[in-house]
This record gives C-alpha cells, structure tokens and sequence, in this order.
C-alpha cells in the first residue's frame, strides 16, 4: 500500500510533504521537529517537552493561548515529545487550513518575544503534575525510569525519560528556552506534513508563503554519545511501589528504529506475547496461572534500542516461577523458532496493523505522522510499502537468529517491581534502585 | 506576498459535509442490520450492539454482564480459547470489546478480503459461545486479580467510589467489573442464563462498515447471523425505564484515604440528564464552556492559570436513566483544596454571576460544529457514531440534525440547562488521596463531615 505524496525543500531547509485524500474535509498539519530529549544535558532533563508546552502559550503575533483560535476553528490538536522528536498538530476543517499554517509559523518563527517567566512557571508547574500522575502516582510508573538508567550509563542521551527529573525541571531557566529554541526549533531541522483535503499546487504555495520568510538558522550540534557497552551479565534490580503485586522486567539492548533485525525483532515480540495464542501468554496465563498479564515490545529509537518483557504475578505465585518460565519459554523460542503458523500469524497482523494506522490523516499515528517519521529519520517519506516488506522479509530463520544473538540470558537487565517493604518478594540479589 | 501578521486569517467558506449514508435493514430473526460504505482503505469493521450493558446486572451479581462479554471470546463452536484467536490472527483481525452500563458493543475489524472469516467468528462468538467451565474459572481469577490492582489505581478507585455514593441500590452504581464479593460465588450457569435472556437477535443490531458495497455487507451479516433464532422459551426483554435515583439533601464530601499518593484524585458531580433529554444539545454547549474542552473555564482556571494540574475535565455521561455530571482531574496533594474551591466557584458561577457570554457561546458551539465531521473519517469511527443512534433510538436524520440544532441554542438555552441540570448545592465530591497530607486543610471546603471511604 503507498501513500502518493509530494516533497519540496524551502530554501531555509524545511521539509513540505503533501498528500492529497478527499475522502473527509479535513486537514491534517503535522510538523516535527528534529529533537526530543535525547538532546537535553544531564542537569536538565525533561527540558524539551516542558519547551513543548511552552509552544502552546502564545507567539509573538499571537500572544495568547493557542488552543482557542484552533478549537474555535473546530480543529483538534495535540503536541508530543519523545526521546529523538518534538511533534505538533493539527486537525483543521479544509477553511482552517490557513489559520492552523499563520500559527504554526508564527511560533516556529517568533515564540521568544512572547515568552515571560509567569508562562514558565505555570507550565512548569503542569508539567510537574504531569509527572505525578502519569509516573509518580501511577502503579509501576517509576519503574521505565529504572530499567533505561540500568541500560545506559549517565552520560548517554537514553539514560533518562523524556518527563525527565523534577529538580532538573526546577533548575531550568528561561535562558535555557531561547537558547533551547534558537538551536533546535529552526525550519532546516523540521519536517512538515499537510495530508487531507488539499490541492497540492496551491498548498505548497500557501505553506511557502508563510514558512519561506524565516530564517534557516545553523544545523543543531550532533547528538555525542559512547554506544553502551554490550552487557555481559544479568544485573538485578529491586524497587519498591505502592503496588499490590509484583512484577517482573526483563530488559535487552536491541537494534535502533530501522536498522537490521528491528523488524524482526517486532515479530519477535508478537510471537511471544501478543494476543491468546501468544507463547507467553499461553503458556503463563492460559495454562499454568502464574501470571495476570504479559507484554513483550522491541522499543526501536533513533541510536538505539531495547527490547522489553513484562510479567505481572498471579497472587500467590513469584517472580521466581515467572523468570523461570520466561526463560524456558525463551529457551524454546531460540532452540525451534516459530512455527509456520506463529510466521503466518505475525505476518497477517503486522500487515493489517500497517493499515490500521493509515486510515486517519493526522493525529498521532496517522498518514501525515508517518510521512513525518520517516522523513526525518530516512530521509524517504515515501517509505510505507519498503517498511511493509521489511516484515515480510523476516524468515523463521532469521527469528531464530535475531532472539538468540539479542536475548541473552547472560546479558540482561531483570527489574523486580515489588509492593513497599516486601522486598523478600524480589528476585534474590536484587540491588535496591533510586528513582522518584 | 508578504503574510500578514497583524491578525489571524480569516476562516474560509464552510466546506460542508456529507454524512455518510446509513442503509437500514433487518434479519428475518429481528436483527437489524446497517451497512455504512467506506472506500478509503481495504478493511471492514463489524459492530454488533447488545442494548444491555452492567445496569442489566442482577442486584447481587454486579459484574455478570461483564463477565458474559468476556466469555464470548473464550472459544465458540468448534473452537477453544486458543484455537478461536489463531483463526483471528491468521486474518490479522482485531477484536475489541467493551461494555458500559447501557450496552456490550464488539467490534471486529479486518483487511476487507477477510471480512467473510472475520464476521463468520463474530456471529459464532455471539450464537455459540462454548462457555466451558476451565475457562470460565480462569477469567473470573483475571478479573479479581484486576480488582486487587485496581487498588492501586487512583483514578479507577475514584469512579468506583464515585458510582456508589451517587448512585446507591441502583443500576448505576457499580462499574462494569463488579467487586470481589460477587465475582467469587459467581456461577457458569448465570453467565450462560445471562446469554440465554439477554443476548437476543431481535434486540441486537450489526453495524458494517468498510471497503465493500452495502449488498455484499449485508449479506455478509445475512450469512453470519441469520440462522440465529431465539433461544426456547426466551421472551424479548424489553428496554425498562432506568429509574431516577434519589438525589442527596446537600453537597457532602468523601475521602478515600491512599496513603503517600502523589497526588489526589478528584471527581465532583452529581445525577443529571439521561440521554433523552431534549436539552441535549444545549448541555453539550454548557459543557463545552465550563469543562469539555482545554479551554474551557474550569481547565483554563486550574491547569492555565494556577497550574494546579495537567488537565481537568467535566461531563454529562448521557445514558438510558439519567447519568451524572462529573469533574475529574488529578491535582497536587498541597493544593487539593484550593482545587477543589476553584472548581466548585466555577460550577456555581456557570448558573449563578457569571452566565455564559456571548463569545463562550460561539467558541462553544464552533468547536462542536466545525470539528464535527472529524469523527466520521474512519470505517469504525462511523459505526460507533451509528450505534449510538441504535442504543438510544436516534432519529435518522440525527447526524443531518445537530450541526443547525448545536448553532441554534442561544445563550439563555445554555444558561436555562445549568439552571435546569446543575445544582451547585447537592454536588458530591469524592477525594482519593494522602488523609495525612491534606485531612487538615478539608474543613476551609465547607462541605461539612467528611464521609470516609473504605478501600473495597
């Protein structure tokens, strides 16, 4: 399946990437930019998405909220930010279009006039909550914070998560924001996609008017980091939570997003723990109980990747017969790799999941997300079906291969999450980590 | 051309919006049958509605209906639990089923050339479930192993508290799981009279929507489900009224106490309209206002200005029986009460000193109507929007119908459905959060004794 599109590079180096669908009268905008917190300091984590926020508060030509022209225009709109980009968009009525591209602009080009310290604060301040609920307050929130500090050494930009820490969210200053901006929000590092109910002549012509006027700026600084060492042997880990049960982590370092055996390490983790039929899942929940819920996921990312299994034990049971059932399931998994069955199966669902992404224009996931995606991190936005037939290439063979060279027994991060002050419930020789 | 930066652009023409077009029909059996085309990409989804969701649970068995639902995957004709989802994933289907108090809803969505297996399953899931007892042991165990997580989750905690004090020896209030008590004595056999009495052709109807022409869709569902009759014996249920519940004398206050949490949960609210209310549309724009949208006044108040929260939202839960008016939000724990102040000042001015504007009214109403025809973009977007007009007997023309109905409430509709819905003087509050940190600092509310809520 290919999504036709069109491409064109302003003279201030930013990408415009057309896609034309009629189907709905709609626009999608989506425009990302090249840096998520992978390009934060250690000192001052969780600076990129808490400068996300900041995009929303108003820009020189339009100091005053941004939500309220675009709700009013009837759009949706969001913004994220992960590890390697920030995204904006919009969803606009086809009428809304020009409204949605003067704001994308005006901030790309002139947010600095507008910012004042009472915006930082405020939105500092949500982000703070932000944390609390979706990490501090949530069962097991803390533990992804343990298992990437376990991955990566201190210096390394995955070392943290993007919500980062909150003293180092305290600590930021709103010099840090324009130098922030001035670096990294220039066009010749973004990417902009408008998919929807558009002429493709004359929306590039609208977009350049709006985007060619600013100023290209230089290309941000690389992103410097020593790749992690390979690990060598198991390192156990131990924290505690307001949790009922415990839970078991199992962490691999794993291919980057798009580079070999990334596909098939997906198909990996569908074959292990996705769905009823799934081995885990059969054999942990369905057959002998011992677990309430499992999940397996290759988390590919611009430099690197891990590979996670997650296991929640059945009242009663330990994390002990957990990680001797993973491991017997893995074990197996390596020795015959998958049935033909296992391969028809994963292959039928990576390709209607495939699909099932691409039925939206915008929003998180959809047409002008993907073009944006791999644009920035191919330089092809074109890519949908090569990315299809990268899954369809996976032999069982190379499955086999992929899980034995990446999931070692003899090098891994295994995470024991137990309920406070029953520590006896770990793996035994777990190290107690720090992480608030 | 130079932009113009000295205001934003003006909106274009509106581009106006075809509906996509509903063909209604039904099975010899009774079972309605819709068929929605959608050509933008080769899949096709199947909605099937059942009009009986948790409210349909008896008195003592809370979580029945659930639990019924559940079952429908667990293996169905000559199938078990395994063999059934490899069937499913060797088509790359995706299943996805989901219960509120009024209704189940399963929805089934696969590439189109697989649509025939893909519906064939459902159909079997629904008409011969095989209800074993294994199998039936080890979802009830899950879902009381999801209960005992569920003690740890603040928001979840909230709304179950929330139900039951709103909602007393009523249909409403409990959630859809149910609690411990009732999932351990249980029995296959209710699940399987639950099957029997309520899942009923004549009362069901299926949605398909997707890349095939409406002939084929429907008689892909003619194909699945037409053999379906009623169960010996059985009599159509009708749809009962839901009654309205008692509403409290004054506003009362419930703390859930979890000891350490970061933060408190809240939810503020009481019983307000059901879905036949003819104030529908004037309710929407209300909320719109006060709570619906990130700049609604209560978000605007509490994240935007005083940063007391990520984001806090209200709404009218229209249901069959009246549903409630709810504010949730997560807030810091040294700020709860100042949260909760704010937001009760704002529930009070909505009907009180600071009716709706002008421009509130319009900003309302604009983001309702134009972003509109959003939700109809996708194949499954379009059934769920037309099961709602199954699950409450909407008319055809609803989807026509709400843009000039939303454009023609004013600002006194607006004003006389906060008087006529909100009551600033029976609002519940219920707080699940750290007793330690923020039980002093409760009196300053004024809500009078604090109730406290045992842990379940």
């Amino acid at each position: 399946m290919n999504i036709d599109f069109t491409r064109h590079t302003l003279a201030n180096g930013l990408d415009i990437l057309i896609h034309e669908d009629h189907g709905c009268p709609i626009v999608a905008v989506n425009l990302w930019y090249h840096v998520g917190s992978k390009n934060e300091k250690p000192g001052r984590t969780g600076f990129a998405h808490l400068f996300e926020h900041l995009m929303f508060e108003g820009s020189q030509h339009h100091d005053r909220g941004y939500f309220q022209p675009l709700q009013e225009a009837g759009a949706s709109l969001n913004g994220s930010t992960n590890a390697d980009r920030t995204n904006y968009w919009e969803v606009v009525p086809r009428n809304a279009l020009e409204l949605a591209l003067w704001m994308e602009s005006d901030r790309m080009g002139y947010l600095l006039p507008a910012l004042t310290d009472a915006k930082f604060d405020n939105q500092r301040e949500v982000v703070l909550n932000e944390r609390r609920q979706n990490y501090e307050n949530r069962p097991y929130g803390l533990a992804g914070m343990a298992i990437v500090g376990a991955l990566y050494a201190p210096d390394h930009p995955y070392h943290w998560l993007t919500i980062g820490a909150p003293d180092d969210l305290r600590a930021a200053h709103l010099d840090d924001v324009r130098a922030f901006f001035q670096t990294y929000y220039r066009p010749r590092n973004a990417s902009l996609a408008l998919a929807g109910d558009v002429h493709t002549g004359e929306v590039l012509a609208l977009a350049t008017e709006y985007f060619g006027p600013l100023e290209a700026g230089h290309d941000p600084p690389p992103v410097e980091f020593t790749p992690p060492a390979r690990l060598t042997a198991e390192s156990r880990l131990l924290l505690e939570d307001r949790v009922e049960l415990p839970r078991l982590y199992f962490a691999w370092h794993s291919p980057a997003l798009f580079a070999e055996d990334d596909a098939t390490l997906d198909l990996v983790a569908e074959v292990l723990a996705s769905g009823k039929t799934s081995r885990l899942y059969r054999s942990l929940v369905y057959e002998e109980r011992i677990a309430t819920e499992i999940a397996a996921s290759q988390n590919s990312r611009e430099i690197g990747g891990f590979f996670q299994i997650v296991a929640t034990a059945t009242p009663g049971r330990t994390l002990t017969e957990l990680e001797k059932a993973i491991g017997r399931v893995l074990a197996t998994f390596i020795d015959q790799g998958p049935t033909s069955a296992e391969m028809d199966r994963c292959l039928a669902q990576a390709e209607a999941n495939f699909i099932y992404r691409l039925q939206t224009v915008g929003g998180f996931g959809g047409k002008s997300d993907q073009l944006n995606a791999y644009n920035m991190f191919l330089g092809e936005p074109g890519y949908f079906e090569r990315d299809l037939e990268r899954y369809r290439h996976v032999t069982p063979e190379a499955m086999q291969r992929a899980a034995r060279a990446w999931l070692r027994p003899d090098g891994r991060i295994v995470l024991s999450v137990v309920p406070r002050g029953r520590v006896g419930l770990a793996l035994g020789e777990s190290q107690p980590v720090g992480v608030s | 051309m130079a932009v113009d930066r000295s205001r934003l652009p003006a909106l274009g023409p509106d581009p106006g919006f075809r509906f996509p077009h509903i063909q209604r029909g039904a099975l010899a059996n009774g079972m309605r049958v819709w068929t929605v085309e959608h050509h933008a990409v080769p899949l096709v989804s199947f909605l099937v509605l059942l009009p009986a969701g948790s409210a349909a649970d008896p008195a003592d068995r809370p979580g029945l209906a659930a639990m019924t639902s559940d079952m429908l995957d667990e293996g169905c004709g000559d199938l078990n639990a395994i063999e059934l989802h490899e069937a499913l994933g060797r088509i790359g289907a995706h299943l996805d089923s989901e219960i509120g108090s009024d209704a189940t809803i399963l929805t089934l969505t696969s590439l189109s050339r697989y649509a025939e297996r893909g519906v064939a399953m459902l159909a079997d899931m629904f008409i011969r479930p095989r209800l074993d007892q294994r199998d039936f042991d080890r979802v009830r165990e899950l879902r009381l192993n999801r209960l005992v997580q569920m003690r740890d989750l603040g928001p979840a905690l909230a709304d179950r508290a929330f139900a039951q004090l709103l909602y007393p020896s009523h249909p409403y209030g409990h959630l859809p799981i149910g609690n411990e008590g009732s999932l351990r004595v249980m029995l296959l056999r209710e699940v399987a009279t639950f099957h029997r009495e309520q899942f009923m052709p004549s009362r069901m109807t299926v949605i398909a929507a997707g890349d095939a022409p409406h002939t084929e869709l429907a008689a892909l569902v003619e194909r699945a489900f037409g053999g379906w009759a009623h169960a010996p014996g059985a009599v159509p249920s009708a749809d009962g009224p839901v009654d309205r519940p008692p509403q409290a004398p004054a506003n009362r206050l419930a703390l859930l106490h979890r000891s350490g949490a970061a933060q408190s949960e809240l939810r503020i609210g009481h019983v307000a309209a059901s879905r036949s209310t003819p104030d529908y549309h004037a309710l929407l724009v209300l909320n719109a206002v006060l709570g619906g949208q990130f700049v609604s006044r209560i978000n605007m108040n509490l994240r935007e200005d005083k940063g007391y929260t990520y984001g806090v939202r209200t709404s009218f839960d229209f249901r069959r029986g009246p549903g409630p008016f709810a504010l949730s939000a997560s807030v810091g724990s040294e700020v709860t009460v100042e949260a909760i102040l704010e937001a009760l000042s704002e529930i009070r001015a909505i009907r009180g000193d600071r009716p709706v504007t002008r421009a509130e009214l319009e900003t309302g109403r604009a983001a309702l109507t134009r972003g509109y025809p959003r939700n109809f973009e996708t194949a499954e977007q379009i059934s769920r929007g037309a099961a709602q007009l199954a699950l409450y007997g909407l008319a055809d023309d609803y989807f026509t119908t709400f843009v000039p109905k939303v454009l023609a409430i004013d600002e006194a509709a607006v004003t006389r459905a906060a008087e006529m819905h909100i009551d600033p003087a029976r609002l519940l509050t219920v707080i699940v959060g750290d007793r330690e940190k923020i039980g002093p600092s409760l009196p300053r509310l004024g809500l009078g004794t604090v109730t406290e809520v045992a842990p379940a």
